[in-house]
C-alpha cells in the first residue's frame, strides 16, 4: 500500500465523522455539523462526499464512483483512484458489485439492496438557502417545522412557468419532519430515495453530514393541484433502448442532431451487453 | 361603539399587566397595562425614544420582557399568558391570529417574492397546499388592498411605497388575524398616500372586526383610527383614555404640549 493511514484521514478524525452519520442516521433528514477537514481536492470536487466515503470504507468493501451516473468522467475517476492509492480498496464500475458507493448528482439505475451504502456529494446542504440566507434563521426554521417558505419557491415557479420548473435538488420531506435537499440529483430520481440502502450526505465545505436510513418515507413536496412529477426526456436510450433510464442529451453536429443516452453508463453497458440494440445503436458501440 | 362589543363579549382579547422592558439601566418601558377588548383598536403615541415601539416590540414576542404578563384569548385554550408560551406556540400564534405591520415595508416584505408568493407565504405556513386557491386567495387579497390583479406576478421591489405598504398590510390580514400590532404603518409616506391608506385600513379593520395596536408619532392616525389611545413619555404611560377625549381635554402636561405642537395648515 502507501504510507497513508487506511483511507487517507487519520483515525480520531473518521470516528469524529462517524459520529456525526450516526446521529444523521438517528435522526433522518436533519443536518449534523461536523468538523470537515481540508482534503487534497478543491471544495466543490467533493470533499464532502470523500469524507464520508473515508469514514465508511473497511478494507472489504468495493468501492464506486460516478459523476452525473458516469464511471469515466475527470471527478469520479480521480476520486476512484485516490482511494485505490490511499485506502486499497477493490472498485468497481458495476452497480451490484459495489458495497460502497460515492455519487455525485443521481442515483443508480439499478436497484439497491440492503447491503449497500450510497454516498453523496452536497454542494449546499440547506434547502432554504436561497429563500433565507440567514443561517440561524433556517436552523430556527428547521427546529420549529415552518416551512411555508419551501412551497413559496414552487409557487413562484408555478406563476412564472406554468408548472413547478426545478427539476433539480427537489425538496422533500423525510419522515414526515425535516425537509432536506436531496443534493443536485434530477427530481426523475427524487421517488428512489426510498430504499433499501443507506443514504449519507456530505457537504464539505458547509460542514455538514445528513442521512436517510433504509426505508425511510420520503415525500417530495408539492400542491395538491401541482403534483410531484419525476420528468426525463421523453425519449429512449438510442444506445440501449432503456425507456425508464434518465438520459443525456448529447449535440452530434452543427446541424442541431442529436441523441439521448443514460446518464448512467453502468447500466447503459449491462444492457448493451445483454443485447438491447438502440436506434444508434451499432455505430456508437 | 366600544360598549356595543363589549357588551357582547367581556372578555378582553389582550391584557397587559405591568409590561416591563429595561435597556440595562436604561428605561425601554416600564409597568404599561392597559386591556384591549374585541374590535377595538388603541392608539400608542409619544416622541421618539418614549419606548412606544418598544412596548409594541414587547408585546409581539420581538423582545423578551424583564417583567410583566401579555395575556392573550386564544381561540383554543382561552386567555393565555404569551410570554410563557414556547417558541413554536408564539410563532405559531405570529403567523395565524397576530399580524405585525413594519414600518418600513421592506422589513416586512420578501422583497425577492412576487406580491401573490408574499400574501400567499402565511396560508401556505398553516394550510393545505393547494396552488389554485393560494392565488385565488392572493388576488382576492390584491384587490381588497386596492392592488390590480395583473400585478401579482411583479415583485415588491417593483413597486411604490405606497404599494408596498398596502401589500404588506395584505401579507398579513390574509389568515384572518384578530389582532394586528402596527408600527407606524404611515411612515415615509406622503399624505395622500397616507390618506389612501388610513380609509383602507380603517375599512378592513370594521370588516373584518380587528383589534389593532397602532404606535405611531401621528396624531391625525390614531383620531382617525384608534378609539382609545395612550400618551407614553420616557417609558410610562402618562395619560390614557378614549381619543377624542384624549387630544379635546389633554390632563397632562406632556400630552398638552404634544397636542399643541401638531401644525394647523
Amino acid at each position: 500500500m502507501s504510507d497513508y493511514n487506511f483511507a487517507y484521514l487519520d483515525e480520531q478524525t473518521k470516528r469524529m465523522i462517524r459520529r456525526a452519520i450516526l446521529k444523521g442516521l438517528a435522526v433522518p433528514g436533519y443536518q449534523v455539523p461536523f468538523a470537515s477537514r481540508e482534503m487534497p481536492m478543491p471544495y466543490g470536487w467533493g470533499t464532502g462526499g470523500v469524507q464520508v466515503t473515508a469514514a465508511t470504507l473497511t478494507p472489504d468493501d468495493t468501492l464506486k464512483v460516478i459523476d452525473q451516473g458516469a464511471d469515466d468522467t475527470t471527478n469520479a475517476v480521480s476520486i476512484r483512484k485516490f482511494f485505490q492509492r490511499t485506502a486499497g480498496v477493490a472498485t468497481t464500475e458495476e452497480t451490484t458489485k459495489a458495497s460502497v458507493i460515492q455519487t455525485r448528482h443521481r442515483i443508480p439505475e439499478a436497484e439497491l439492496s440492503e447491503d449497500q451504502v450510497l454516498v453523496y456529494q452536497v454542494p449546499i446542504p440547506e434547502p432554504l438557502r436561497f429563500l433565507e440566507p440567514r443561517e440561524t434563521e433556517t436552523r430556527k426554521m428547521h427546529s420549529l417545522e415552518e416551512y411555508g417558505l419551501m412551497h413559496v419557491k414552487l409557487y413562484e415557479d408555478i406563476s412564472q412557468h406554468g408548472d413547478i420548473a426545478t427539476s433539480y435538488a427537489y425538496p422533500v420531506k423525510v419522515e414526515d419532519r425535516y425537509v432536506m435537499d436531496p443534493s443536485p440529483i434530477p427530481k426523475f430520481d427524487n421517488p428512489k430515495l426510498e430504499m433499501a440502502a443507506i443514504q449519507l450526505f456530505g457537504a464539505g465545505r458547509e460542514q455538514r453530514i445528513y442521512a436517510v436510513p433504509p426505508y425511510t418515507r420520503v415525500v417530495s413536496l408539492d400542491f395538491e393541484d401541482y403534483p410531484f412529477e419525476a420528468s426525463k426526456a421523453d425519449h429512449a436510450c438510442d444506445l440501449c433502448a432503456a425507456g425508464d433510464s434518465y438520459l443525456d442529451e448529447v449535440i452530434l453536429d452543427d446541424a442541431g442532431s442529436r441523441m439521448f443516452v443514460c446518464s448512467d453508463t453502468d447500466y447503459c453497458r449491462s444492457r448493451r451487453a445483454a443485447g438491447h440494440v438502440g436506434r444508434l445503436g451499432e455505430e456508437a458501440a | 361603539m366600544i360598549k356595543e362589543v363589549g357588551a357582547q363579549d367581556m372578555t378582553p382579547l389582550l391584557q397587559v399587566n405591568s409590561l416591563t422592558k429595561m435597556y440595562g439601566a436604561r428605561i425601554g418601558c416600564k409597568d404599561v397595562s392597559f386591556d384591549l377588548y374585541p374590535g377595538e383598536v388603541m392608539g400608542i403615541v409619544g416622541e421618539s425614544g418614549s419606548g412606544k415601539s418598544t412596548l409594541l416590540n414587547a408585546m409581539a414576542g420581538y423582545h423578551a420582557p424583564d417583567q410583566g404578563e401579555v395575556i392573550f384569548d386564544t381561540r383554543a385554550d382561552g386567555p393565555q399568558d404569551t410570554l410563557k408560551m414556547s417558541e413554536p406556540e408564539r410563532r405559531m400564534l405570529g403567523r395565524t391570529d397576530w399580524a405585525f405591520v413594519h414600518q418600513p415595508a421592506r422589513d416586512g416584505l420578501r422583497m425577492s417574492v412576487s406580491a401573490g408568493g408574499n400574501i400567499g407565504e402565511r396560508l401556505m405556513a398553516v394550510g393545505g397546499p393547494h396552488y389554485g386557491e393560494i392565488r385565488a386567495q392572493a388576488a382576492d387579497w390584491l384587490g381588497r388592498v386596492e392592488i390590480s390583479d395583473s400585478r401579482i406576478d411583479d415583485r415588491p421591489s417593483a413597486f411604490s411605497g405606497g404599494m408596498q405598504q398596502r401589500l404588506q398590510i395584505a401579507r398579513n390580514l390574509v389568515t384572518g388575524p384578530r389582532l394586528v400590532f402596527m408600527d407606524e404603518p404611515t411612515g415615509g409616506l406622503d399624505v395622500s398616500v397616507q390618506a389612501r391608506l388610513l380609509d383602507l385600513l380603517r375599512g378592513l379593520g370594521r370588516e373584518m372586526g380587528l383589534s389593532a395596536i397602532i404606535v405611531t408619532h401621528d396624531l391625525a392616525v390614531v383620531r382617525l383610527l384608534a378609539d382609545r389611545l395612550m400618551v407614553m413619555k420616557d417609558g410610562h404611560e402618562v395619560e390614557s383614555g378614549l381619543t377624542d377625549q384624549v387630544l379635546d381635554d389633554p390632563q397632562h402636561a406632556y400630552t398638552q404640549l404634544l397636542v399643541s405642537s401638531v401644525l394647523q395648515v
